[in-house]
């Protein structure tokens, strides 16, 4: 190239080939790709095969081709994890051995076991007791003041590991409200309903109130208590409140002394390390219900 | 039938200039613009500025890491991005309006392509020598003198284009930890990765590409047509004057020939190697280094300078017929530019408006929605919500949270805390989990929605902060 004095004219006229197409006096240039282009296409053309050569790549019919490499996603993903469990390790081992009480005190092992535990919900507890942990009918809300079970840090601790009527677990929480569908005439659960939504101060009849107190007295004052107060032990809800688990309408009322409750959360003790079932159980404790 | 038709080529390449060395008053000027910038750039990151214990002392900081930005007494949290949006704004602003006075006055002088390409001549010039030497290196073949010249050209080019990204990533830690950790090798990846980046494109845009990157990869150059108009100062040939150009020093008849002797000084010292003469170009930076050369050639051929000039075109044929030209600066107040001043200064008011009143402390309420209420066992209705106190004040501020609504029933609760109140660390957000209670059967308990407000005061006097929310209550 000479460097000779020669104006640049950006509008120099070149001859261009064209496909010979025309459309309305339009015509097809038959303009070759920029040279940069087309090598930078040839590039990833190799760059393509030589990574399917050096990373899994083809299903075949039971696994792709393995790759040179042997690249895995799943081992990678494990040792990410293991790297995350192993930054945590401490935390772990500090969380199981602080009293549930003290978790609280401590700032490093509340914030780790809040977050962490709000993880853990999300993952396993949120089917039944939504996201929010507002529960839903059946599914205890966690964020109210009313516990079956207790809701002191122990109590909630005790039912995760537990759950509720697990067989074949000597600790879990049993409870069974039967059906009086098959002990009680239809007038007399009729009775029983209009007591249990006055005592509740809900809409009743009064004239079935009198009546319904006998029959609670014989039939649901062992488990409920003689004012309908509940009992934790045997996890009898407080009739007397205004949290009911399966409603409180008169039908709900009604269906449930027929046909009983027979309510169930599953044991997370095998399923869970013990310092993830502290962690949910800081969680739930602190989202505003712990006692 | 394939068949040939003529077109325009839209890209042409590249034909190696080598730019003449001259003096003047632009160079001189360019000269200093270039030093100026230079040692703004290297030297601000290692402004110290005291900002008292467990903060920052660069004067300029980009703490990615912190999410702040510090400019001396300035600091902008991640939520006031507005102001650095307000000042690309202004940027902006200020590009229309150097350009629809001066043209592209950017490009010439202050554009960072420019600046370093300038430098990297100079070094070429240093070490190849001035142009018809350059050409002669050029067109040499590669013997051992012209390799060992172009290694030693090539690493001073790469030694500057590191010492650019090493300033870079300078902006964005602090400084002398920084470089002493670059000096050890311990410096994180990100470091070396952007140093590397920066050298590579530095080396390449300044070394080799130069006028290419104006021409072709740089969109400014398609839109300033937009921002100039005939009234704008552009550097131009007085052909009028100049013409007929003629070649020979002995010019018998003075009276036939313009002032133009065909010299090309004017294209040998062009950075983007076009000809001024054939008018104003896309390629034209207006870096008005041809007006320096074209005056010296007329101070020493006795003519008067201005041939190539700084002019508009509006004046062009008023000059022609033997007028005068406007005066410069009626060129460069004009309702336009007017216009765009005060656009700008308009932003830059408001954005010094917005941060003498932004207060000390930031404070935001979101309900939690899921659920949108609690119902407890006595009936009573809570709401939680969390409260973001952002206290951006070098001091720990201790705070008394409450609510204002129309009604009593509703009561503030922060859990098991006893005292309504919080206290926030300096420089650091708090977030504080609150419930609001309303007793069974009361009016907002049975509303849909009842509007509360928030309200934190300072305990030791200051101002009292609001915020507006609302309550649901059981929809009845």
């Amino acid at each position: 190239m000479s460097p000779d004095k020669k104006t640049v004219t950006p509008d120099e006229e070149k001859e261009i080939e064209t496909t010979g197409h025309s459309w309305d006096g339009i015509r097809e240039f038959n303009n070759p790709l920029p040279r940069w282009w087309l090598w930078t296409f040839y590039a990833t053309i190799i760059w393509g095969l030589a990574y399917m050569v050096v990373y899994p790549a083809f299903p075949l019919l039971k696994q792709a081709t393995q790759g040179l490499i042997g690249y895995d996603s799943r081992a990678s993903l494990e040792e990410d994890i293991n790297v995350f469990k192993q930054a945590n390790a401490p935390l772990d081992t500090a969380l199981v051995s602080t009293a549930l009480e003290d978790i609280g005190a401590r700032p490093d092992l509340a914030h780790y076991a809040a977050t962490g535990g709000a993880a853990v919900f999300k993952t396993f507890c949120a089917q039944c007791h939504g996201a929010g942990a507002a529960g839903a009918k059946g599914y205890p809300n966690l964020l109210d003041d009313d516990w079956l079970w207790g809701g002191s840090i122990g109590d909630i601790h005790l039912t995760i590991r537990h759950g509720i009527r697990q067989e074949g677990d000597d600790d879990t929480r049993a409870s069974e409200m039967p059906a009086f569908g098959e002990i009680l005439e239809r007038s007399e659960i009729a009775d029983v309903t209009h007591y249990v939504l006055s005592i509740a101060g809900s809409t009743h009849n009064p004239s079935l109130v009198n009546s319904g107190s006998r029959v609670f007295a014989e039939n649901c004052a062992d488990c409920h208590g003689p004012e309908g107060r509940g009992n934790r032990e045997l996890g009898a809800p407080n009739l007397t409140d205004r949290i009911w688990l399966y409603g409180r309408s008169q039908q709900a009322v009604a269906e449930t002394i027929t046909n009983g409750r027979k309510g169930m959360m599953p044991a997370w003790q095998d399923r869970l390390t013990e310092a993830q079932i502290r962690q949910v159980t800081y969680y739930i404790h602190q989202l505003g219900g712990g006692e | 039938m394939a068949q040939k038709v003529s077109t325009p080529s839209l890209y042409a390449a590249r034909e190696p200039v080598f730019p003449r060395r001259v003096k003047g008053r632009f160079r001189t000027l360019k000269w200093w613009i270039m030093g100026v910038t230079l040692g703004i750039y290297y030297l601000t990151p290692w402004i110290r500025f005291d900002r008292g214990p467990d903060m920052p002392d660069q004067a300029v900081l980009v703490d990615l890491a912190g999410r702040r930005f510090f400019m001396f007494w300035i600091e902008i949290w991640p939520h006031e991005f507005y102001f650095v949006a307000g000042l690309l704004i202004m940027a902006g602003i200020g590009l229309f309006l150097f350009t629809s006075a001066l043209g592209r006055v950017w490009c010439g002088y202050a554009c960072p392509q420019t600046v370093w390409t300038d430098l990297f001549i100079l070094v070429e010039r240093w070490i190849d020598g001035d142009r018809n030497a350059r050409i002669r290196l050029w067109s040499r073949k590669w013997d051992p003198g012209k390799i060992a010249k172009r290694l030693f050209k090539w690493s001073l080019w790469l030694l500057i284009g590191m010492l650019t990204g090493g300033a870079w990533v300078f902006y964005f830690a602090d400084a002398p930890s920084l470089a002493a950790s670059l000096w050890a090798g311990t410096a994180p990846p990100v470091a070396w990765a952007s140093i590397g980046v920066l050298t590579a494109t530095t080396f390449v845009f300044g070394g080799f590409m130069r006028e290419q990157v104006c021409t072709y990869m740089c969109p400014w150059p398609r839109i300033q047509a937009a921002m100039m108009d005939e009234d704008t100062l552009t550097i131009g040939y007085r052909s009028w004057r100049g013409e007929p150009r003629a070649r020979h020093q002995r010019r018998m008849d003075a009276e036939a020939h313009g002032d133009c002797i065909d010299c090309n000084a004017c294209f040998n010292v062009c950075p983007m190697g076009i000809d001024i003469r054939d008018g104003q170009q896309l390629q034209c930076i207006t870096c008005a280094l041809c007006i320096d050369a074209c005056d010296d050639v007329m101070r020493r051929l006795g003519r008067p300078r201005g041939l190539i000039d700084y002019m508009a075109l509006s004046d062009e044929a008023n000059e022609r017929a033997g007028g005068k030209p406007r005066p410069a600066w009626r060129h460069i107040f004009r309702p336009r530019t007017i216009l765009y001043t005060v656009i700008w200064s308009l932003i830059g008011v408001a954005l010094v408006y917005g941060l003498f009143i932004r207060s000390d402390l930031e404070f935001s309420v979101a309900p939690v929605r899921n659920p949108v209420f609690v119902t407890l066992a006595d009936g009573t209705i809570r709401n939680i919500y969390e409260l973001r106190l952002r206290n951006k004040s070098p001091e720990v501020k201790s705070f008394i949270i409450g609510i204002d609504s129309e009604f009593s029933d509703l009561k503030l609760s922060l859990g098991d805390k006893l005292q309504p109140s919080v206290t926030v660390m300096a420089d650091s957000t708090y977030l504080q989990r609150v419930y609001v209670l309303a007793e069974p059967k009361s009016r907002p308990a049975l509303t849909a929605t009842t509007p509360i407000t928030f309200w934190v005061a300072d305990k030791d006097g200051g101002r009292t902060y609001h915020v507006k929310s609302v309550f649901n209550g059981e929809k009845r």
